[in-house]
């Protein structure tokens, strides 16, 4: 028996994976292709037009901006407030950490629909921050705080917490105990412990979050229609409105791979760049 | 932050700038309902090296913590110099702590793993390169400041971390269990390395182990603790003869256990393994008293015929290590009993009947039945 046939073989048992993911995901993708190559939305003439029409287009490229604009500050965002919620996990005990797990899963078990609502609920113009305000006398007429690009970054901040605080737990139980305490002994302080030693170490967790965040938000369709509404225009709903509503399929299926490329390519862009930052840890 | 830099370079021009005194009053820590120390008082003077010996579990590691800052102990004082520091955080304490597993930054090279401790002070950067290249020449690792820990032996990575605790001019340095990773061959020569480094630089040095070959050849003064509390503070020969408990004499070299019972109160023992002893040591105790007489192997000889005085025997193993041979005997009793002595002196095979006798009877320690606490007297 030859090692190809054996390598075969073994194979075999991802065969019906390999066929779905034909069917569903490569096909497609190749008739996406061939769709965006297409001059008019009556599918005549071959041509780049599509993709020349997107890079000439400033409300195009605008939209695309923002919407990359949108994943970094939600990154960010995530980041900043799943460290601290890392570092209380890493540091409780065995009844806070089961509570803490909970509470982090607890979101990703409702669906998204559900949690978006409920941010609107809080952000709407009768909802509970402007009643509150109000109410206490701080605020003369209610905020718009739904439909708004704040209110955008704070729902999918909380919707996709989870996302970077579980790789950031997971990176923080790893590191050694005796290396923050090194840190201590040779007289840093607690912020110049977390900065110099915490930080660079736990990286690759933060990097790996921060990458899961950046194309979740990106493409959260359903957020942000619900919470962002008809004024934000992003790439999810942008390819809706081109595809359902104006029908121009061509431009729609162009969109499509541009995003896909763009996401791909910032991912791309972090991950290179967290190798570069914790080279030395990889050193041979 | 200046006062400190200042110390360091008044430390870099005269390399015999003495280590802090250290003093312990009634520390006490318990975790949850169990106690881990309790009652430990100890003083130690500047420059001293200090070991704190004992089993696994006897609070060592845990009084090492304390002293370092890293946990508040439930009750009692550390002071360095006379001044109290139970309420100055780890970060201010001047200690430089060598972990078991050296905990270098491994995203760090070796010179920045040792200029770590001069940064977070904020020495100046002139200052930092110097000290730094010091240190490495010190620890003879000049050649390996670009590396990465990952990079280092262990013997380099354990040079490193004494570097980058030693770089700070500490008043203490401790190191907790700092040879146990270190392969048998390499463990001795690290061990002289580190004493004349700890010596030359004058600091006071607290080390932790359970192993008592490490701590003899190691410490000035060896602090042996058991279950949380102090058995015996003294220097190396002193607790070898002169153990002050049952446990100290057992987990301090290797020692013979004999049961007897006392015949009168002038001394004379009745050893259950058979034979009599007049041991001065262990008189005023009333006859019929339950004791351990203990004898070391070195203390013991074995001759092929009766003698006076001598303990019946039967030999069961020899082992010629060299220059002496070791040779296990089984008593009457049951009980066995290691000799050394010189390989020349005995020629005797397994099986065959011998006689124990003592080389000197001022090294036999006798303490009360282990049944009690373990008080002693001493010769």
């Amino acid at each position: 028996m030859s090692d190809t046939s054996r390598g075969h073989r073994e194979l075999a048992p991802a065969l019906p994976l390999a066929l779905l993911f034909v069917v569903a995901f490569v096909l497609p993708l190749i008739a996406l292709v061939a769709i965006s190559l297409y001059r008019t939305p009556e599918f005549l003439d071959l041509s780049p037009v599509q993709y020349l029409r997107f890079l000439r287009d400033p409300f195009s490229l605008r939209v695309l901006a923002d919407t990359v604009m949108l994943g970094l500050e939600v990154a960010l965002c995530t980041l900043v407030l799943g460290y601290p919620l890392a570092l209380v996990y890493a540091a409780s005990g065995t009844i806070l950490r089961i509570a803490l797990t909970f509470l982090i899963l607890l979101p990703l078990l409702t669906s998204t629909v559900v949690r978006t609502f409920a941010w609107i609920v809080i952000l709407g113009r009768d909802g509970i921050v402007n009643a509150t305000m109000l109410s206490l006398g701080l605020w003369d007429s209610p905020a718009r705080l739904l439909y708004s690009w704040g209110g955008l970054v704070l729902a999918l901040t909380q919707i996709q917490l989870p996302l970077m605080a579980l790789p950031l737990i997971n990176s923080l139980l790893r590191l050694d105990g005796n290396l923050a305490k090194a840190a201590e002994g040779l007289g840093a302080g607690r912020f110049r412990v977390f900065f110099t030693v915490i930080l660079p170490l736990t990286l690759p967790g933060a990097i790996a979050g921060g990458l899961l965040v950046f194309a979740a938000a990106a493409t959260a369709f359903i957020t942000q229609t619900l919470v962002g509404g008809g004024r934000i225009i992003l790439m999810p709903s942008y390819i809706y409105q081109q595809s359902m509503g104006v029908q121009d399929w061509p431009f729609a299926a162009a969109l499509s791979l541009i995003f896909t490329a763009a996401v791909i390519g910032i991912v791309t862009a972090i991950g290179a760049l967290s190798r570069l930052a914790t080279r030395g840890q990889h050193a041979a | 932050m200046s006062s400190s830099a200042i110390r360091m370079q008044t430390a870099a021009a005269a390399p015999e700038a003495r280590g802090c005194a250290l003093a312990l009053a009634g520390i006490g820590h318990s975790f949850g309902g169990t106690i881990a120390l309790d009652a430990i008082d100890l003083t130690v003077a500047p420059g001293e090296l200090i070991a704190l010996l004992g089993p696994s579990g006897c609070g060592k590691t845990t009084l090492l913590q304390i002293i370092a800052g890293f946990l508040q102990p439930s009750r009692g004082s550390v002071a360095f110099d006379g001044l109290r520091v139970d309420h100055t955080p780890a970060n201010r304490r001047r200690i430089g702590m060598v972990f078991q597993n050296y905990a270098l930054f491994p995203h760090l090279t070796v010179a920045e793993n040792v200029a770590y401790g001069l940064r977070a002070r904020q020495a100046p950067r002139a200052m930092i390169q110097s000290r730094v290249a010091e240190m490495l020449a010190r620890v003879q690792m000049t050649a390996f400041g670009a590396r990465f820990p990952r990079q280092l032996s262990g013997g380099q990575q354990q040079r490193v971390a004494l570097a980058r605790a030693l770089a700070i001019d500490p008043v203490l340095v401790l190191l907790d269990e700092p040879f146990s990773a270190l392969d048998k061959n390499l463990r001795l020569d690290m061990q002289i390395e580190i004493k004349s480094l700890l010596k030359s630089c004058g600091v006071t040095s607290i080390i932790v182990t359970h192993d008592q070959e490490e701590a003899l050849s190691m410490a000035d003064r060896i602090v042996v603790l058991n279950k949380g509390r102090i058995e015996q503070i003294d220097t190396p020969d002193a607790l070898y003869d002169a153990p002050a408990s049952l446990f100290v004499n057992g987990f301090i070299g290797h020692a013979n256990f004999l049961e007897g019972r006392t015949t009168d109160p002038r001394g004379h023992v009745a050893l259950a393994a058979g034979g009599t002893l007049a041991l001065p040591q262990a008189g005023q105790r009333p006859a019929g008293t339950e004791i351990t007489v203990s004898i070391r192997p070195e203390n013991l000889t074995l001759s092929a015929g009766d003698a006076p005085g001598a303990i019946p025997t039967t030999i069961r193993v020899v082992m010629p290590l060299g220059a002496v041979s070791v040779i296990e005997c089984v008593m009457a009793s049951g009980e066995s009993v290691k000799v050394s002595q010189s390989r020349a002196a005995w020629s005797g095979q397994p099986g065959v009947p011998a006689w124990l006798g003592i080389t000197d009877i001022t090294k036999v320690h006798v303490f009360d039945a282990p049944a009690g606490s373990p008080s002693i007297t001493r010769p």
